[in-house]
């Protein structure tokens, strides 16, 4: 790993981090209201395995995307501006925390379905098939997904038709206040995918390191039409599942205990201890991730509202010039 | 039998304040009597009831503004409101085909019970020539009366009632035929076609007048009222291809005549110009009947009688057209009496809603402002309006020999859907005819 | 219908929808149809039959019985610049999709603020008549009709079945197609002139006596219905929707201005159903021209049963009509 790059993965982090602690400061000031759900925690995640994509692969996220979002490259002026429901909002103030879409960066939300975004992924990777592009697919969700009969007949469907789809079960141990033995009989995640013949990885998903490089490896095959494959990343969010959550259902030591284990702490000392991070770099980074978010508030708060009497806007689609 | 309404004296009415109700729980009311005094942006009207029946209730209090349809008082028919039945009862008696008046009580106090019915209804069966089945009445009546009980009013069908208020039909009076026995468009057409009499006419026409201030600020009141009229002629002009006429008429016979028969009256009952102008109107319809009546539904319905509407300005500025009942059969001294009352009326803004909804052909007479020829808008659904200018002496040739006399110019407008140019021409003529014969009016 | 002048014309609704794919698999290649049995079985109901080996299994892709994932799969190939005719055996089995359907495909564009149209068309066959009981024979149009960012469609004709397919396909948003399971093999003639568009609703019969509303396979019992009438004196107009949303209500609300009475003969349950859309567009917006309470025949309030009486008596039919036009005294 290059300097540079692990210096990268720090800032990334950093941005997915400041700003969501930026947003509960927001929640709280009304700016931003509806559900938030935060990613404290499980930044690698999202970085590790967004690294691994090429500029025109395709993103399906959960409602918890603030950071899929933010390592995807959208602006953080247009997702804060969502946030706050602004016109110049990535949906326009339409979508709001859950549903940050991005044509672009081909982020195709968003989706607060529990399961609901996973066909839609079979579905962006069979176009590139039939249309024979060597792009991929990587779908994030978490583990209370896997008992939803989508992920199951989209695994099937995937494997079946060879689809080039990563699947990234962002594994926290929890579904609101379900933790994962008290939902699933089998709570080896990888092994339901691998009983759909799709090959399957257990990842460190607080190592962004770690997830990176299996990312990568994978969706290597993957794009080389080796089918479909599945990642699950062990992780935990260090806050509730979303704001006002009294979060009563699990054990603070655990909380604790895998706070230990932050993914932006533990980098921090790998890069200091390989030399990478000098001396008041860190300093430096977070100065700049501070303005950033700054910024990005700033260009929310001064955004307009939407035109009410465009509230029908974008139910159906507009004429467009030169459209088929 | 039932509930009386906030009436609309106007499609562009929406509310109306009761000034004062000249009823009280108990009265007796007959079928055209004032019961209330209300109060629209543009005049105070009287209003009166179209059923005979007793006041059950007032249900809206003094200088309460409620909307046009709100149920404002409750009127029971004398016989009705002696005995009460049950729905149950009045569905057993329906089935049955028992009239529930006919079935003597065997209950408490003599009320009707479930067994008195049911026995009526076998002594029906029972009693039937043998091979008959008791006839049902046809199916319409049946549940019109059914419909009437259970809701104390007449059903008829939106379109029905509509159509009604513009052919000036009293759809309380129309036989139903309808589902559930409601007056359908097929009764109310009936009923237009049947001789006048039959129905009160209660045409809209004079929409303008019907608006009820939301304020009394009369400002608002002035301004609603323009804005009123200008919908209603805006209305007119839009929908009714006008066509236009002129002629100049020799008054001078009329006015001979007027200085005459004046001689012979009090100050206070003499006769004026313009109660000739409108008489002859009156009278020439009969020869030019195309120019009385309604334009409604795409067709022309001639009225059989003249209600005259008389433009009247008022003070607090405006134009209404109340309509003076049968003219062509009021004697003149009468129609001299009812013009001036009506002005006297219109102006301190107490008029009848009968008066402002049922002209069936308007007059405007603008001679007193000086004016020489005026072409009116035609007041929907009306299909004509006559003009009359300023009388001034004008040069006229008549059989090789010039003189001066006294004209006016008389105006037509009319609608082009119900006559035309031709038929216009014969009815100017023809008030000309009757204006040179002032005796025979 | 004159099978005998015109042979070489007249086919059947089946067929007429099987051209309309095969018209828009050659038209774009971008086209392809995915369901259960749509390739080597033909179609449950035979609409494919013969296009997998035209088109082939890429084009014509069988899928596993996961409505869910292959609806999801086919608004996210949508998304990806495909164009997908996805063919759901029949609206009861499209329940299982509903998720999909709802919250994807007709919030997507929506929620992502405009960025994310999804050009996807949903075949689906409904209604009864084939004594396939509670699970296969009901109506649930209204259900979709009911969703913003979705366009219903309801083809009654030969004509609208052969071509009402490909404006959806090149339509940008949603489109779910409704084939009444009854109509595959009516036989008729393709019209010279047809109605190509996919918003307007079509006047079937001139009359000026009473509006019959009609759509899907009620547009035959309808017609049926107008006839028996016409003998009895009474012309009925019959309107067929063809679009139930958007909902041309510009169409009857005009015919009821013409003949102040409407039955709407829906065979959805009368609870919230089209009918019941249909009839309050009435009274909102034509109230004064009626000249009769609007009537409405509709399917009995019961699962479909399976008995052929008693699945008859649980439908609207022709008879029904004509008794709910008479009773408004037409
Ligand atoms: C179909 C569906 N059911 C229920 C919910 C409510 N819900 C929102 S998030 C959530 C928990 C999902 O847990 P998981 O998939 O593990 O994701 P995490 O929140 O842990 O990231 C639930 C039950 C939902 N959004 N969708
Ligand atoms: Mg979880």
């Amino acid at each position: 790993m290059s300097d540079e790059h692990g210096l990268h993965l720090l800032r990334q982090m950093l941005r997915i981090r400041r700003f969501e602690e930026r947003c509960v400061e927001l929640y709280s000031r009304s700016a931003i209201r509806g559900f938030l759900h935060l990613a404290i925690g499980e930044e690698a995640c999202a970085v590790g395995v967004t690294e691994a994509l090429a500029p025109d692969d395709a993103v399906v996220a959960t409602y918890r995307e603030h950071g899929h979002a933010l390592a995807r490259g959208i602006s953080m002026r247009e997702i804060m501006a969502e946030l706050e429901g602004k016109l110049e909002g990535s949906s326009k103030g339409r979508g709001g925390s859950m549903h940050i879409f991005d044509a672009v960066a081909r982020f195709y939300g968003g989706n607060a379905i529990v399961g609901g975004g996973i066909p839609l992924a079979v579905g962006l990777a069979l176009a590139d098939h039939l249309q024979g592009r060597r792009r991929i697919t990587a779908c994030f969700f978490g583990d209370g997904a896997v008992a939803e009969g989508e992920f199951h007949e989209s695994m099937n469907l995937a494997a079946l038709w060879h689809l080039p789809v990563l699947f990234c079960c962002e594994n926290n141990l929890y579904a609101m206040g379900t933790a994962l033995e008290r939902a699933q009989s089998e709570t080896d995640l990888s092994l339901k995918a691998a009983s759909y013949r799709v090959p399957s990885w257990n990842v460190d998903g607080m190592d962004v390191v770690a997830v990176e490089e299996a990312a990568r490896r994978a969706g290597e095959v993957v794009r080389d039409g080796g089918g479909p494959h599945f990642l699950e990343l062990r992780t935990y969010r260090f806050r509730a599942h979303s704001m006002y959550d009294p979060d009563r259902y699990r054990d603070k030591a655990e909380i604790e205990r895998w706070k230990e284990r932050d993914p932006i702490p533990a980098l921090t000392a790998d890069l200091g201890a390989a030399g990478i991070l000098a001396e008041g770099d860190l300093d430096r980074l977070e100065k700049e991730v501070e303005a950033e978010v700054d910024d990005a508030v700033a260009f929310a708060d001064a955004g307009t509202d939407e035109d009410v009497s465009d509230l029908e806007r974008y139910v159906m689609s507009e004429p467009r010039p030169g459209a088929t | 039998m039932g509930d009386f309404t906030m009436p609309s004296l106007g499609a562009d009415m929406e509310e109306g304040t009761v000034n004062q109700w000249l009823v009280k729980p108990g009265d007796e009311v007959h079928r055209g009597d004032i019961v209330a005094v209300v109060e629209t942006e543009k005049s105070t009207i009287e209003i009166e009831v179209f059923e005979n029946g007793v006041v059950d209730e007032l249900v809206v209090e003094e200088g309460e503004t409620v909307p046009v349809g709100t149920v404002i008082a409750r009127l029971t028919s004398e016989t009705t409101a002696a005995t009460v039945h049950s729905p149950v009862l009045r569905h057993l008696a329906e089935q049955l085909h028992v009239d529930l008046s006919s079935v003597t009580g065997s209950g408490v106090g003599g009320t009707v019970t479930r067994a008195d019915v049911e026995r009526a209804g076998a002594a029906r069966v029972e009693g039937a020539p043998p091979g008959t089945r008791p006839v049902p009445q046809r199916r319409g009546q049946r549940h019109r009366k059914a419909a009437e009980r259970a809701t104390g009013r007449t059903r008829s069908s939106p379109y029905a009632r509509r159509l009604a208020s513009q052919l000036g039909i009293d759809v309380a009076a129309v036989q139903g035929s309808g589902p559930g026995g409601s007056v359908v468009e097929a009764d109310v057409r009936r009923a237009a076609a049947e001789p006048a009499g039959t129905g009160g006419p209660m045409a809209a026409s004079v929409e303008a007048a019907g608006e009820v201030a939301a304020s009394s600020q009369v400002g608002d009141k002035q301004a609603a009222m323009r804005q009123a009229v200008g919908a209603l002629m805006a209305r007119s002009k839009r929908e009714i291809p006008h066509y236009y006429l002129s002629t100049t008429i020799d008054v001078a016979a009329a006015v001979t005549w007027l200085e005459r028969a004046n001689l012979e009256r009090p100050v206070t009952s003499r006769l004026v110009l313009p109660a000739l102008l409108v008489k002859a109107t009156a009278r020439a319809v009969a020869k030019v009947p195309e120019m009385n009546g309604f334009f409604v539904d795409d067709e022309f319905r001639p009225s059989a009688a003249v209600h005259v509407g008389v433009a009247i300005s008022l003070r607090s500025g405006g134009v209404i057209a109340p309509a003076i009942h049968d003219v062509d059969t009021l004697a003149l001294d009468d129609l001299m009496r009812a013009l001036r009352d009506l002005v006297v009326r219109a102006r301190s803004g107490v008029l009848r809603s009968s008066e402002m909804s049922d002209p069936t052909i308007t007059v405007t007479n603008l001679g007193e402002l000086g004016v020489e020829s005026v072409f009116g808008v035609i007041y929907p659904p009306q299909v004509a309006l006559v003009g009359f200018g300023q009388v001034g002496d004008r040069v006229v040739a008549r059989d090789g020999m010039v003189g001066v006399r006294p004209c006016l110019t008389a105006t037509l407008s009319a609608d082009h859907r119900a006559s035309d140019g031709h038929r216009g021409g014969r009815f100017l003529a023809e008030i000309d005819r009757l204006l040179q014969e002032p005796e025979t009016l | 219908m004159s099978a005998a002048t015109t042979p070489t014309t007249a086919i059947t609704y089946r067929e007429a929808m099987r051209e309309a794919i095969r018209e828009a698999l050659v038209r774009d290649e971008r086209v392809f149809l995915m369901g259960e049995d749509v390739g080597r079985y033909g179609g449950c109901y035979a609409v494919s039959l013969g296009l997998l080996e035209e088109f082939g299994p890429e084009r014509i892709r069988d899928t596993p019985l996961s409505e869910s994932a292959f609806v999801g799969a086919g608004i996210g190939a949508a998304l990806g610049g495909m164009r997908p005719i996805v063919e759901i055996m029949t609206v009861n089995f499209s329940m299982l999709a509903l998720d999909q359907i709802v919250n994807n495909a007709a919030a997507l564009l929506y929620m992502s603020g405009g960025q994310f149209n999804v050009p996807l068309v949903i075949r689906m066959t409904t209604g009864a008549g084939r004594q396939v009981a509670a699970q296969h024979s009901h109506s649930l149009e209204a259900w979709y009709a009911h969703v913003p960012g979705l366009r219903v469609l309801s083809p009654a004709t030969i004509d609208d079945a052969r071509r009402m397919l490909w404006p959806s396909v090149c339509d940008p948003d949603p489109v779910i197609i409704f084939e009444h399971g009854q109509l595959y093999n009516a036989r008729g003639e393709l019209t010279e002139d047809p109605v190509t568009d996919i918003t307007s609703a079509a006047i079937r019969r001139r009359g000026e006596d009473v509006t019959i509303v009609a759509f899907g396979g009620t547009l035959g019992p309808a017609l049926e219905a107008s006839e028996q009438l016409a003998a009895q004196g009474i012309e009925a107009e019959v309107i067929d929707l063809r679009s139930l949303r958007p909902l041309d209500s510009e169409t009857f609300l005009a015919s009821v201005g013409r003949t102040h009475r409407a039955v709407v003969v829906d065979e959805g349950w009368r609870t919230g159903s089209v009918s019941a859309e249909v009839a309050a567009r009435i009274t909102e917006e034509a109230f004064y021209d009626l000249d009769a309470p609007v009537t409405r025949v509709c399917s009995a309030e019961v699962p479909m049963p399976y008995a052929k009486h008693l699945e008859e008596a649980a439908l609207p039919q022709p008879d029904k009509v004509v008794a709910a036009v008479r009773q408004l005294g037409g």
